[in-house]
């Protein structure tokens, strides 16, 4: 890693951890508890808002997912670091 | 199959060099009651557990490979920046001839990983109660770690880890009751 990481960098994965993290509480309960409507709607909600944060942060600094565009028509970013234990 | 994140669940922060307290998070990392042994265990019971209950074990399973990766960021950062003094001084000795800087499935005592760690019975409720008892002996692992650890950022991440534990043995204790339902539904018809 040349660079130090922007601030914004860490915000915005801060953003989606949280909400990845509502997501998957919720996967879990609903494992358990599958009619609950209250937790299916929230369920919805929250996995959309994380595909919104991912779609943004990926545009600035680079896929997160194998499967996500890559940004540049002349290199491939997936192998780029930050790696996650490299943050 | 799984499609991989860039990202950890939760993020890790370290506050400085510390191998002998990496060391201890070994025991997370290739002990008996680690994340390791969490994910295989879970990973193997899906595919003979009832149905109702198979997304739980999937689901689990899966967020057992990301704290072991959690796990590891720790470890790696504690001890990326030690010099073969530090680590001797830590114990990490015999590691350190073995392994050099390298991450291993070891537990704190250096006990390599071993299948023999975990359970598969065939039997549901044998199978969940051995979850139970493997999230109880990690929670209660975690916070011994937490009660060695005099490192706050890595405390706020273990914590986090501590409090999962609770969850997924809340979690296996309602699939107990779910595969209980649905055996007594069964002796009906």
């Amino acid at each position: 890693m040349a660079n130090p990481l922007p601030k914004e960098y860490y915000k915005q994965l801060e953003e989606i951890q949280a909400a990845d993290f509502v997501v998957h509480e919720l996967i879990l309960y609903l494992d358990t508890h599958p009619t609950d409507q209250q937790a299916l709607s929230q369920y919805n909600q929250f996995a959309q808002y994380s595909k919104q944060l991912k779609r943004a942060f990926e545009a600035q600094f680079g896929p997160l997912q194998q499967g996500s565009p890559n940004p540049s028509s002349s290199v491939w970013t997936w192998n780029s670091t930050p790696w996650p234990w490299q943050v | 199959m799984w499609v991989y994140e860039k990202k950890l669940q939760y993020p890790v922060k370290v506050s400085t060099c510390n191998p002998t307290l990496a060391k201890y998070l070994m025991e997370q990392y290739g002990g008996a009651d680690g994340e390791l042994a969490a994910a295989l265990r879970y990973m193997n019971q899906r595919y003979t557990i009832p149905d109702k209950v198979i997304g739980l074990l999937n689901d689990i399973a899966t967020e057992e490979f990301s704290h072991l990766e959690m796990i590891a960021t720790m470890i790696y950062k504690l001890t990326k920046d030690a010099t073969p003094q530090q680590l001797r001084e830590a114990g990490l000795a015999e590691h350190y001839v073995s392994h050099d800087s390298a991450l291993f499935y070891n537990n704190a005592a250096g006990v390599p990983f071993t299948a023999a760690y975990i359970q598969a019975k065939g039997d549901p409720i044998a199978d969940l109660y051995e979850d139970i008892a493997a999230e109880e002996k990690a929670r209660a692992t975690y916070q011994w770690i937490i009660d060695m650890s005099d490192d706050p950022d890595l405390n706020d991440s273990l914590r986090f880890l501590r409090e999962r534990e609770i969850i997924h043995s809340q979690r296996f204790r309602e699939a107990v009751e779910i595969v209980k339902d649905d055996r007594g539904q069964k002796k009906i018809f």
